[in-house]
């Protein structure tokens, strides 16, 4: 078994006390240290008040009487699914808006390589380097004249900002994988080009689409500074600007209540990135090599 | 391309291939002007573009400009400004709040930077060893950078808790302190809290990518290496960095760029606090723009972050991205 894993790595010569030493502690604290806020947001989430701030009776690294007094709290007492609910409709029509826009412009850049198509592409790519603390306070003074302050579609409207050049960027790169002749084939063939795009190129780039889609998506549920800007009323706010802004009133923190919703708001996500996670790994590892 | 005027003909050609079936029922397509028009490639590139362009240019490009005039004006919300030239740059040149937000900026980018490349190029060489349940355990390490920020953020807030840090609670168990350390009470503390949270959340990015590039790099350079009985730190700084300066070099842009910029972290955790120590750039121009209504002056500061950025950009980019590197040449 460690002739075998030995031979395997031909370039390690070490032992095994000695990985133990140089791999496996450092890895696992880095585990420890990068999950441990959220372990300590879940603690916190089922932990009952009398726990919470008594430190010296129980240990506070674990949950001993586990309540959902605070999860109750934060569905019946706040507008918590509400928020949810907005949170989904803006970044679910943020993401479609995007997508579609990108992969048209994706495939212009990318397939029918006009003259100058790669200028579009780089001045693209470029606008995703605006970074949004630039831009809000001329964005707010737009919103403000058209109207729209106060109202989800100023977010709809913002968030393709910085997801269409995500996009675009993700989809030229997977256009790029799909093998050209296809749609010489096609073209033989007599097809035109809308069709080609309609019923080989986009078929062919569904899970291009899939990862752009998914990472357009977490990115706009992860907004904050045009959805603090750009919203007032508590029944409209995003998830992350009403944790930090309707849960916490006055000195009186509840961190109960505060850490549930910040789970909560964490969940939908985690989970989705969860299923794909493979894509997105990937498509991350491969936006970086381009 | 000059295959675009044959093909026309090509299509003609293997429809009456096919028509040759049946001869008697075939009649050529006759393409509608609108038909052609969709299929010129002129005319649809452009088509294609519209949206994404036209959005980026209302929302982007516009703003950007916008933002670079609001800051010569004295706007403010509900009311259009007129110009009064660099009066808001004078007065942010004698605001100490500014200067002060300006070398917390360059604090925050400085440290945090280094310390998340550190740590990140660390993870990465970890991850790229062999190692039991490897995509399970990638897929861990990205979590902190797929959860949003400030959420996270709020986390730890309760871990810097006067009273009730875990942290503290820890270290006082470990005999290393007496009472409670004050996280976020005073300015250095408070600062160097948020550079940690920070480097936290910054690490997965980090580490992930390289690890992408790490991937890239051919086995037989170590095996060459070692041959020649490169130490592991010779190995590493000769063939490991080199090889990976293509990736880093975007990576870091990237980050600095980000880091420079941030806003949700500190607005969360000290909402610039306390007493306006722990500002950012970004963090001060919404003070003062969105809640202070100031927007004229929330554009200055904003138009200020501009020329670090473009500094930023430029060294992190053509300092690394040297062409001798990226073809893997020796450096002398």
């Amino acid at each position: 078994m460690t002739e075998a894993k030995e031979r395997q790595g031909a370039l390690s010569w070490d032992s095994i006390p000695r990985r133990v030493v140089t791999v496996y502690v450092p890895l696992v604290l880095f585990i420890v240290v990068l999950l441990f806020p959220f372990y300590w947001m879940a603690v916190t989430t089922f932990k009952p008040n009398n726990e919470l701030y008594n430190y010296k009776d129980f240990n506070p690294f674990w949950v001993h009487s586990p309540t959902l007094q605070n999860v109750k709290k934060l569905l019946w007492d706040t507008d918590y699914p509400q928020w949810l609910l907005t949170t989904m409709g803006i970044a679910t029509a943020a993401t479609a808006i995007s997508i579609a826009a990108s992969v048209l412009a994706a495939y212009a850049i990318q397939r029918l390589r006009f003259r100058g198509s790669n200028w579009v592409g780089l001045s693209i790519y470029l606008a995703y380097l605006v970074p949004p603390s630039i831009l809000f306070i001329p964005l707010a003074a737009m919103v403000f004249k058209l109207g729209l302050f106060d109202s989800p579609m100023a977010l709809i409207l913002t968030y393709p900002t910085f997801l269409i050049p995500f996009c675009t960027w993700l989809l030229i790169g997977y256009f790029k994988s799909i093998p050209y002749e296809l749609e010489e084939c096609a073209l033989i063939d007599g097809a035109t080009r809308l069709q080609i795009l309609r019923r080989i190129t986009l078929p062919l780039a569904v899970p291009g689409l899939i990862s752009a889609g998914i990472f357009a998506f977490t990115l706009s549920w992860n907004e904050f500074i045009y959805a603090l800007a750009f919203i007032q009323s508590s029944e409209k706010k995003t998830v992350p600007v009403a944790v930090l802004t309707q849960l916490v009133q006055g000195d009186d923190y509840q961190w109960g209540a505060l850490m549930a919703g910040a789970l909560f708001g964490s969940i939908p996500v985690a989970l989705l990135y969860s299923f794909f996670v493979e894509y997105y790994v990937s498509s991350l590892t491969g936006a970086v090599k381009e | 391309m000059s295959e675009n005027a044959v093909l026309p003909g090509a299509g003609l050609a293997s429809a009456s291939a096919q028509a040759g079936a049946h001869p008697w029922r075939w009649s050529p397509p006759r393409d509608t002007w609108l038909i052609r028009l969709f299929d010129h490639r002129g005319f649809l590139a452009a088509l294609c573009l519209f949206p994404a362009v036209a959005l980026l240019l209302v929302f982007l490009t516009y703003p950007l400009g916008l933002g670079m005039w609001l800051a010569f004006t004295d706007t403010r919300i509900g009311r259009s400004g007129v110009f009064i030239g660099l009066e808001n740059f004078e007065s942010l040149w004698h605001d100490r709040i500014f200067w002060l937000s300006v070398t917390n900026t360059l604090l925050y980018t400085g440290v945090a930077t280094v310390g998340k490349f550190g740590l990140g190029l660390w993870l990465a060489l970890l991850l790229n060893d062999r190692i039991p349940f490897k995509s399970l355990i990638r897929a861990i390490v990205l979590v902190p950078w797929i959860v949003p920020t400030v959420l996270s953020a709020i986390a730890f807030w309760w871990i810097y808790d006067p009273q009730f840090s875990i942290i503290s609670f820890m270290l006082r168990g470990a005999g290393l302190i007496d009472g409670n350390i004050d996280f976020l009470g005073t300015p250095w503390a408070a600062r160097f809290s948020l550079i940690a949270a920070n480097i936290w959340r910054g690490i997965p990015f980090v580490a992930i990518s390289l690890l992408a590039g790490l991937q890239t790099i051919s086995p037989s350079l170590y095996e060459a290496a070692m041959l020649d009985g490169a130490t592991p730190w010779q190995r590493f700084i000769h063939v490991t960095l080199p090889m990976l300066m293509p990736v880093l070099s975007v990576v870091l842009t990237f980050s600095v760029l980000f880091t420079f910029t941030d806003f949700q972290l500190v607005y969360a955790i000290t909402r610039g606090g306390p007493v306006n120590s722990t500002h950012l750039m970004a963090t001060l121009a919404f003070q003062r723009g969105i809640p202070g209504g100031q927007l004229g002056e929330g554009a200055a500061i904003a138009v200020a972050m501009i020329p670090f950025l473009v500094a930023a950009t430029l060294i992190s980019y053509f300092g690394l991205a040297r062409r001798k590197w990226q073809q893997g040449e020796s450096n002398d």
